[in-house]
């Protein structure tokens, strides 16, 4: 059983991050970078699955410049085997990671991946991979159970859960509640060191199919009042129109 | 020719689906599935034999709609631009990233472009599909649906009251009691956050957030929240937020339209009463 896991830098998701005054890009000269946090938890869910059964090997990948492999170490340090860096200094958007990642995955039984990025949160790029690869998909994976070569995921909707039965090869996304990804200990770390990290060149020559032009800060909603009590309360939202 | 291709997952979708076509200001046909929508693949695949010969093929933003309008873009070789709050002009939208703390204006530089939209911006009035698609079978098999816990009560995404309570409401049972009981006499949706989902007292479905649900109500109460960055993600286009909370100094009385510093065993159960 072989796993791909894409992982994603993104800016540190619980620091709040702004727009750059021009508007150019987000201002990130005093915020760090982390895996995307869904993509650490698929990267949790690999490992598991290969504590579980010794055959499994984890192959995690990014696309990026030189500092992207502060992420995959940290996805080695977390247990998986071996990492590859598809370098890149152009433009990117999900359809030229998907196209990117087809070219990767064949030859592997699942793409685990988290179910959106929290910097640019589009959701997009394992669903265009699962499509550009003729693969089944189960996105917002909250429970993986494989047998031989077959998932049955419980996913969340927007109604509750709902369980698919995914023939392999399929791409698979990750939810906040599939795992709580473990505390790395130093021994990871230093083992991680010595892990195979292959840096490729791109295999496609996709060019982004959106471009940002600007980023704005969002309106700020104007400042409310306290009110000391409930009738207080009652009265503002009968004024308001909303009682 | 510039046409709009409008899917409705949901037959409650089409008036928000009316206004996004009037945002982008081209003929559009709409389309619905007959019966329950299938997995994405199977989804996806009849998406992509209606689509032919249109520019712009959207959504409203939705768990499945996100499921099956990215996978239709990776058929389609299309663009794609998730959860759209404007539309400046049939290649530019602009869109929330960042759990909400940055807008982006984005630019399409291919066609055709699939979109996801959140309804709030895009009032419309309902209408009947022009086709129904019925489906086939599909390599992915539904073996089980649980339906949530909503019974009776609205959809969050489309209700126009939602009562929201945090972990300090203790246990399920309390958590219904307190925040249910608000919400069925204001005959609204209850919601979560992250928290309380994670700690058991309100089912996953119920979280609203940058990761759960994005919700636009008229007036949205919050009961002992503190309004963390990825929860406000989530309510900031409510009309009126109101805060109930012990802690003045939390950062959800910053958005809130009426804050009120009590205890929410107190204040909420003198608001049921009361209203």
């Amino acid at each position: 059983m072989k796993i791909l896991c894409p992982v994603k830098r993104v800016v540190d998701p619980y620091a709040k991050v702004k727009p750059l005054a021009d508007g150019s890009g987000l201002d990130v000269s005093s915020v760090k970078f982390d895996v995307n946090p869904f993509d650490e938890i698929a990267v949790e869910e690999a490992v598991r699955m290969k504590e579980n059964d010794p055959s499994v090997s984890i192959t995690v990948v990014s696309i990026g410049g030189p500092e992207v492999e502060e992420q995959l170490r940290k996805a080695l340090a977390m247990g998986a085997d071996e990492a590859l860096l598809i370098e890149n200094d152009l433009p990117l958007d999900s359809s030229v990671v998907a196209a990117e990642l087809a070219a990767i995955a064949p030859g592997y039984d699942l793409v685990l991946m988290g179910k959106q990025a929290t910097d640019d949160d589009n959701g997009q790029a394992a669903q265009m991979l699962a499509a550009k690869l003729g693969w089944p998909q189960a996105t917002f994976a909250s429970k993986i159970v494989l047998e031989g070569q077959i998932a049955t995921v419980t996913r969340e909707t927007d109604a509750g859960e709902e369980s698919l039965v995914v023939p392999l090869p399929a791409v698979v996304t990750t939810d906040l509640r599939l795992n709580e990804p473990r505390y790395i200990a130093l021994p990871g770390i230093i083992k991680a060191r010595s892990k195979p990290l292959e840096k490729r060149a791109r295999a496609t020559d996709a060019v982004p199919k959106t471009r940002i032009v600007r980023l704005d800060r969002p309106p700020e909603r104007p400042a409310g009042r306290k009110v000391a009590s409930v009738d207080e309360l009652i009265a503002g939202l009968r004024e308001r129109g909303v009682l | 020719m510039p046409r709009a291709l409008l899917v409705a997952f949901d037959p409650s979708e089409t008036a928000a689906c009316a206004g996004f076509a009037d945002a982008l200001g081209m003929e559009a046909v709409f389309v619905g599935f007959e019966g329950e929508v299938p997995p994405a693949d199977a989804a996806a695949d009849a998406l992509k034999a209606e689509a032919a010969g249109f520019t712009h093929i959207a959504a409203v933003s939705s768990m499945q709609s996100k499921d099956v309008m990215a996978r239709l873009a990776g058929l389609l070789d299309a663009a794609m631009v998730t959860d759209a709050v404007r539309v400046n002009s049939p290649k530019e939208f602009v869109r929330p990233m960042v759990a909400g703390s940055v807008l982006s204006t984005v630019e399409v530089l291919a066609e055709p472009v699939v979109i996801t939209f959140r309804p709030a911006g895009f009032p419309g009035t309902a209408r009947g599909a022009d086709k129904l698609l019925s489906v086939p079978a599909t390599t992915t098999v539904r073996a089980s649906k649980s339906s949530g816990s909503g019974g009776a009560r609205p959809d969050l995404s489309s209700a126009k009251r939602i009562v929201s309570g945090g972990r300090p409401l203790k246990d399920k049972e309390t958590f219904e009691r307190v925040i249910g009981g608000l919400a069925d006499k204001l005959g609204g949706a209850v919601g979560a956050t992250r928290a309380a989902v994670d700690s058991g007292i309100a089912p996953n479905e119920l979280q609203v957030g940058q990761t759960g649900k994005i919700v636009a109500p008229d007036l949205y109460i919050a009961a002992g929240i503190s309004g963390s960055t990825q929860h406000m993600a989530g309510i900031k286009d409510s009309k009126v937020i109101v805060a109930i909370n012990t802690d003045p100094d939390a950062p959800i009385f910053e958005a809130a339209d009426f804050g009120l510093v009590a205890d929410l065993f107190v204040a909420v159960p003198e608001l049921t009463e009361k209203v």
